[in-house]
C-alpha cells in the first residue's frame, strides 16, 4: 500500500501536463533549447518515466527525498526548517479550540435547547463557515491596522532577532535562554493567526462534544447515577464526559493533523514561514521533489496521529484492550 | 401481574413549549438558510440591473474611495466598483460551488455504486482508487494540480473535482450496500431486470436521502475551497470578478478594508445559508437527531 502510494505521488508529480521547465526558467531562458536540455539532464527529466521513479524510490529508501528545484537545497532539510513554525502554530490554535470548545460542547449538551446552547451553534456554525484568508484580514485589519494592539504578520517584528534555535519553536527557545523579550513578542504574534485557525477547528470540537455528550447522557448509568443522588457536576464531570471522549479525541486528532497540514492560508496571509507556504511555492513552480516529500511528509504525520488515536482509546476505555 | 409489566421509569416529561417557538427551532435556521441562498441566486440572475457600472469599467482617477452614495461598497485600487464586482462576481462563485458539487457526486455515486453493486475485484480496485486519493490533503492536492493544469476557472475546477468524488463514492457504496439485500432488488432481480437499470432505478433512488444531505452541507465547503484557491491565484484569471480574488486584491489594503472586507462578507453569507439548510434536512431526514 505504501509503495502504491509512493507510484502514485510520482506518477501524479511527473505526468501532469505542467511543464516545470517553463515555471522555474521564465521565458527567456526557456526559449534557449540547449539550456533547455542542460537543465532537464541535471535534473533527470530526459530519463523514460520508469528510471525515475526507480531513482526516487533507492533515495526514499535512504531517507533522501532529493532535491528541491526552486531551493536548490534537499527538501528534507528544507521541510525541517519549516516545520517548527508550523508545529508551533498549530499546536497553540488546537489547544485553544480545545480550552473553549469543549467546556462550551459541554454546556450546550447539559443546557440543550437554552440561549447557550443556540448561542454554541451559531458560533461553531460561523466558525465552520467563515472563510479563513477573510477572517485572517478581518482581524489584522481590526487589531493591527485598527485598535492597534497587535502586531502584524510575521513570527517576530521585522527588526528583532529570532532566538538562538535549539527546537525552533520561538516560545521554546526563548524560554531556554531566558530571554523574555523575545518570548512575549514571539507570543504576542501567535495570537491573531492562531485565533484564526483555531475559528474552524472549535465549531468542529464544539459540536462533536456536544453530540457525543447527548448522546451518553441517555445511557443507563447516569440514571442509577442520579437516583443515587449524585449531584449533577459530579454526573457530567465524572460519569457522562469519560463515556463521551472517544468521538472527541478522534475527530480532536484529525483536526490536528489538518490544522498542521492544512494552514495554507493563514500562513500566506500571515507571512508566516511554515510548511503551509512553502507547500504552496512548491505547488506553484511545480517542484515535483518538494511537493513529492511535503505529500509523504503529510501522509507520515496523518499515519502517527491515527496511531496515537488508536492508542488513547485503549487508554480511554479499557474495554477495547481485551 | 399487570403491575410487573408496568414501565420502571418515568418518561422524562417535555419541556412546554409553544407551537411558535417549536416551529421556529426545527424550520427557522433551514428557513432562512433557503432564503438567503435564493436571494444571492436572485443577486446572480439580475446583476446588470442592480448597478449602473461595469465590472471591468477602470476609473483610476476614483481610486480606493470608501463607501458613499456613488458607490455604495467603495472602489478598489483600479478604481472599479466593488459593489459591482461583488454582485458579478456571485454567478461565478455560485456556479463554480455547485458544478464541483454536483458532478462530484454525481462521479461518485456512480463508481461507488457500482462498486457496491459489482463487489469482488471491480470493489476492491474502486475503494482502493478512493482510498489513495483520500489519503492526500485535499487543499494541497487541489492546489498541485491547479497549479500543474495552469490557471483558468475550468481547469480548477477540474483540479477540485479530482479531489471531490472520494466522499461520495464511499458513502454511496456503503448506502447500496444496504438497499441490495432488500426484498425489492431481489424482486428485480427476479424479473429479469439488467443490473444498470436496477441500480439507476431503483438503488439509488432509494438510498438517496443522506446523499441530499451529504450535498447540501458541501456547496458551502466547495465555495470556500474555490475561494481560497483564488485567492492564492490559482482560481480564475484576474480581471473576472471572484469573490476569492476580490479579497486576495485587498488583503494588503488595510486602511482602505472595503475592499476585502466585503467580498468576504458575501462569501460567509452564501456558506453559512447552506449550512444552515444542510443541518435543517439532515434533522428532518434523521429522525434520531431529529429527538436530541
Amino acid at each position: 500500500m505504501a509503495l502504491l502510494a509512493t507510484l502514485i505521488i510520482f506518477l501524479l508529480a511527473n505526468t501532469v501536463p505542467g511543464d516545470p521547465v517553463l515555471a522555474q526558467l521564465g521565458d527567456l531562458a526557456a526559449s534557449n533549447k540547449e539550456f533547455v536540455a542542460e537543465w532537464r539532464g541535471k535534473w533527470g527529466l530526459d530519463l523514460p518515466l520508469w528510471q525515475r521513479y526507480l531513482i526516487f524510490l533507492r533515495q526514499l529508501l535512504h531517507g533522501d527525498l532529493g532535491i528541491s528545484i526552486s531551493s536548490q537545497r534537499p527538501v528534507l532539510q528544507d521541510i525541517r526548517d519549516f516545520a517548527p513554525a508550523t508545529l508551533e502554530l498549530a499546536s497553540i490554535s488546537f489547544l485553544l479550540s480545545l480550552i473553549v470548545g469543549i467546556p462550551l460542547g459541554i454546556i450546550a449538551a447539559v443546557r440543550r435547547d437554552s440561549w447557550i446552547d443556540h448561542l454554541a451553534r451559531l458560533i461553531s456554525l460561523i466558525g465552520v463557515s467563515s472563510p479563513t484568508f477573510w477572517l485572517a484580514f478581518i482581524m489584522l485589519a481590526v487589531f493591527y491596522g485598527g485598535l492597534q494592539i497587535a502586531p502584524g504578520p510575521g513570527r517576530i517584528d521585522a527588526i528583532a532577532l529570532p532566538p538562538h534555535s535549539v527546537t525552533g519553536l520561538y516560545l521554546i527557545d526563548s524560554v531556554l535562554v531566558g530571554d523574555w523579550e523575545t518570548f512575549r513578542d514571539a507570543a504576542a504574534h501567535l495570537i491573531l493567526p492562531s485565533i484564526v485557525l483555531a475559528a474552524a477547528t472549535l465549531g468542529l470540537i464544539t459540536r462533536t462534544t456536544r453530540a457525543s455528550m447527548l448522546e451518553s447522557m441517555q445511557q443507563d448509568y447516569v440514571r442509577v447515577a442520579r437516583a443515587k443522588g449524585l449531584r449533577s457536576r459530579r454526573i457530567v464531570i465524572g460519569h457522562i464526559l469519560p463515556n463521551a471522549l472517544i468521538p472527541i479525541v478522534t475527530l480532536g486528532g484529525l483536526a490536528y493533523a489538518n490544522l498542521l497540514t492544512g494552514a495554507v492560508l493563514t500562513e500566506t496571509i500571515f507571512s508566516w514561514p511554515g510548511l503551509g507556504r512553502y507547500t504552496f511555492r512548491s505547488a506553484v513552480t511545480l517542484d515535483f521533489p518538494a511537493i513529492m516529500g511535503i505529500t509523504l511528509i503529510v501522509a507520515i504525520v496523518y499515519l502517527i496521529i491515527n496511531l496515537l488515536i488508536d492508542i488513547s482509546y485503549a487508554l480511554l476505555d479499557p474495554r477495547v484492550v481485551r | 401481574m399487570t403491575a410487573v409489566d408496568a414501565p420502571l421509569a418515568v418518561r422524562p416529561v417535555a419541556p412546554v413549549q409553544s407551537k411558535l417557538r417549536r416551529g421556529l427551532r426545527r424550520y427557522g435556521l433551514p428557513a432562512i438558510g433557503a432564503l438567503v441562498i435564493i436571494a444571492w441566486i436572485v443577486v446572480a440572475a439580475i446583476a446588470p440591473l442592480l448597478s449602473r457600472y461595469l465590472p471591468s469599467t477602470v476609473d483610476v482617477a476614483a481610486r480606493l474611495r470608501p463607501p458613499s452614495s456613488t458607490h455604495w461598497l467603495g472602489t478598489d485600487v483600479l478604481g472599479r466598483d466593488v459593489f459591482t464586482r461583488l454582485i458579478y462576481g456571485t454567478r461565478i462563485s455560485l456556479t463554480t460551488g455547485i458544478v464541483v458539487v454536483f458532478a462530484g457526486a454525481l462521479i461518485g455515486t456512480l463508481v461507488g455504486g457500482i462498486a457496491a453493486y459489482a463487489r469482488g475485484r471491480v470493489e476492491e480496485l474502486i475503494m482502493r482508487a478512493t482510498d489513495l486519493v483520500l489519503c492526500f490533503p485535499p487543499i494541497i492536492l487541489a492546489m498541485a494540480i491547479a497549479a500543474a493544469l495552469g490557471i483558468g476557472t475550468t481547469n480548477t475546477i477540474i483540479a477540485m473535482l479530482v479531489v471531490w468524488w472520494p466522499k461520495f463514492a464511499r458513502l454511496a457504496r456503503s448506502l447500496v450496500i444496504v438497499q441490495r439485500s432488500q426484498e425489492y432488488v431481489e424482486a428485480a432481480i427476479v424479473m429479469g431486470l439488467s443490473p444498470g437499470r436496477i441500480l439507476l432505478r431503483h438503488i439509488i433512488p432509494n438510498s438517496i436521502g443522506p446523499l441530499i444531505v451529504l450535498v447540501t452541507l458541501d456547496v458551502g465547503n466547495a465555495i470556500i475551497t474555490f475561494a481560497g484557491l483564488s485567492f492564492l491565484g490559482l482560481g480564475v484569471i484576474p480581471p473576472t470578478p471572484e469573490w476569492g480574488s476580490m479579497v486576495s486584491e485587498g488583503r494588503e489594503l488595510i486602511e482602505q478594508w472595503w475592499v476585502a472586507a466585503f467580498p468576504g462578507f458575501a462569501i460567509l453569507t452564501v456558506v453559512l445559508g447552506f449550512n444552515f439548510l444542510g443541518d435543517g434536512i439532515r434533522d428532518w431526514l434523521d429522525p434520531r437527531s431529529r429527538r436530541r
